[in-house]
């Protein structure tokens, strides 16, 4: 079976109102389906930008964006949510929702607007909290979890969604190391399942440890984009921090330092 | 007083069945209506400490009540429908501010101009009572702004009762999708809902009763800050029982502090310098007790 493109970016231009230059200039990317892609690069490099571009939330000033070789302008809003899962960095949620409440917010795109969410919406949003290791705390108050905690119910958020492309925005950021490795395994676990999933991240030794295909961005420009092993080279690393980086091979994984 | 004397006196019948009952009714209304559209500001706007009133409706309703009252005409018809409309008024200036407002993003902006255009009809308010004939008009001013149900009637219950039913559906039938709301743009996007255009529903059908009864009711402040929060105490933060349930702590709180207005002194006591008496005394309570509902 020939790969499919899950995600197409065609010479997007994107700028925000207020900034005089382009945040992103002309970008070109093809993700396949049941690939995990990380976008690697510093931070203010437009990584996030370029997420809200995939889910529409931010619309281009040139180019189109290509959902499953359709055009995204062409997919509902709740077509759009049964395609798409978003997990943002942080959330802010001010009210004391338990952890299976919110969780439950995930079913949003298979309701009707006006519907409830029923018994196997409900059952969906346990499985997804046992999937994250949450299922303990399921009643607990969402504000009485750590934020690593809260990582993984927003985590267990998207699962329910049940989405077959998923973006993460620093998926990582707060995780400890148990709990980072639990994350990866459960994303490789989807990709299994061919589900897509694009991340982005600063910290190459997350893209290192889970991506099958890189994309090293900086102000809005790819500087590099293809497979891992091509791509992640203490060449390519050094350009893209400025700084001198050597890459290592540690237990078949391979591992950027700086010097 | 038992049924089988009620059936005999003529003047207890009319008593109750004419002026109680639908003062009964309005409270129940009142206290639906301000407690559900409390609920949906806090949620929809992620902030517990806005209430009904803000966006400029309060305000708004209150500038057309005093205007009504020196300009065109204090008859209680014509005082309620501009109040209503100026409340209405003051939703859609603020909203039409909001979309101009370059800064932030749409809570932020509707926040901003709410608080512009409420201090817009404050000092028009202000101005208005200062022009006031102060023995005729302002007194009358006075008493509307302290809020009251002594003057409710079958005809003005059943004058706001369709607005407030409309309203209210509306919420309530959307009651899982404003927990979806209280998130960010963003998340609620993903997660398929308009969060602009829902969000304006939501408002809309909140300020539709709301207007509906400051316009027979006058000012009753606090009522819909405070039973949100107690909902929330008892039932957790899901709007799916937060709703129905402000709805009814709301109603009860309504009846209970009207019936308290009317008995406790001989004149009767305002509802609004009730409201806002226990509504302060309750809110201070629940906010030195244990940790805070909300994380700011």
């Amino acid at each position: 079976m020939t790969p499919t493109c899950m995600l197409k970016f065609d010479h997007i231009s994107f700028s925000y109102p207020s900034a005089a230059c382009s945040v992103i200039q002309d970008f070109n990317l093809e993700i396949e389906t049941g690939t995990i892609t990380a976008i690697l690069g510093p931070n203010g490099a437009g990584k996030t930008t370029l997420l809200y571009l995939a889910l529409g939330w931010l619309k281009p000033q040139h180019g189109n964006i290509l959902l499953a070789q359709k055009a995204l302008s062409n997919y509902s809003r709740r077509m759009i949510g049964q395609w798409m899962g978003l997990v943002p960095q942080s959330e802010h949620i001010p009210f004391e929702f338990s952890l299976l409440e919110f969780v439950l917010l995930g079913r949003a795109p298979h309701l009707e607007p006006l519907d409830m969410p029923g018994k196997e919406d409900l059952d969906i949003a346990a499985e997804a909290l046992h999937r994250v290791g949450m299922s303990a705390l399921q009643h607990q108050s969402i504000h009485k979890i750590s934020g690593g905690e809260r990582q993984l119910v927003l985590m267990a958020r998207v699962l329910a969604q049940q989405p077959r492309l998923l973006l993460l925005d620093e998926p990582t950021s707060h995780l400890d190391l148990c709990n980072k490795g639990r994350l990866v395994h459960l994303l490789r676990e989807l990709a299994g399942k061919d589900i897509t999933i694009l991340f982005t991240t600063h910290e190459p030794d997350v893209a290192s440890a889970l991506a099958t295909h890189l994309v090293l961005m900086r102000k809005g420009e790819i500087l590099k984009t293809g497979t891992l092993e091509d791509v992640f080279t203490a060449q390519n690393l050094s350009q893209l921090y400025q700084l001198p980086v050597d890459v290592i091979d540690v237990a078949g994984r391979k591992i950027a330092i700086w010097i | 007083m038992s049924l089988e004397r009620l059936s005999e006196d003529e003047l207890a019948r009319s008593l109750i069945l004419n002026l109680r009952l639908p003062r009964l009714l309005t409270a129940v209304l009142l206290g639906m209506s301000l407690s559900a559209a409390g609920a949906v500001f806090q949620m929809i706007f992620g902030n517990p400490l806005v209430e009904p009133g803000f966006l400029g409706v309060s305000q708004g309703a209150s500038f057309g009540a005093a205007f009504s009252i020196i300009f065109l005409s204090n008859s209680a018809w014509m005082v309620q429908t501009s109040a209503a409309l100026f409340a209405l008024f003051g939703l859609g200036l603020s909203y039409f501010l909001a979309r101009r407002i370059r800064l932030g993003g749409w809570v932020l902006r509707l926040v901003l101009s709410g608080i512009a255009i409420a201090a817009l009809f404050s000092s028009g308010l202000g101005m208005l009572k200062y022009i006031a004939d102060p023995l005729r008009q302002l007194p009358e001013i006075t008493f509307w702004l302290l809020g009251g149900l002594w003057s409710i009637t079958w005809k003005k219950f059943l004058f706001i009762f369709p607005a407030v039913t409309i309203g209210l559906l509306i919420i309530y039938r959307m009651r899982w999708r404003i927990n979806i709301l209280s998130l960010s743009d963003e998340t609620a996007f993903s997660l398929s809902a308009a969060p602009g255009r829902e969000r304006t529903l939501l408002l809309t059908a909140s300020v539709l009763a709301v207007s509906a009864v400051i316009a027979v009711a006058g000012m009753v402040g606090w009522v819909g800050l405070i039973i949100p929060h107690i909902a929330r105490r008892i039932f957790g933060a899901d709007a799916r029982t937060v709703l129905p349930a402000s709805m009814l702590i709301g109603a009860c709180f309504a009846v209970f502090c009207d019936d308290l207005g009317r008995v406790l002194y001989s004149g009767e006591i305002p509802l609004g310098i009730l409201t806002s008496l226990l509504g302060a005394a309750i809110f201070m309570i629940l906010m030195m007790r244990q940790s805070s509902l909300v994380q700011k």
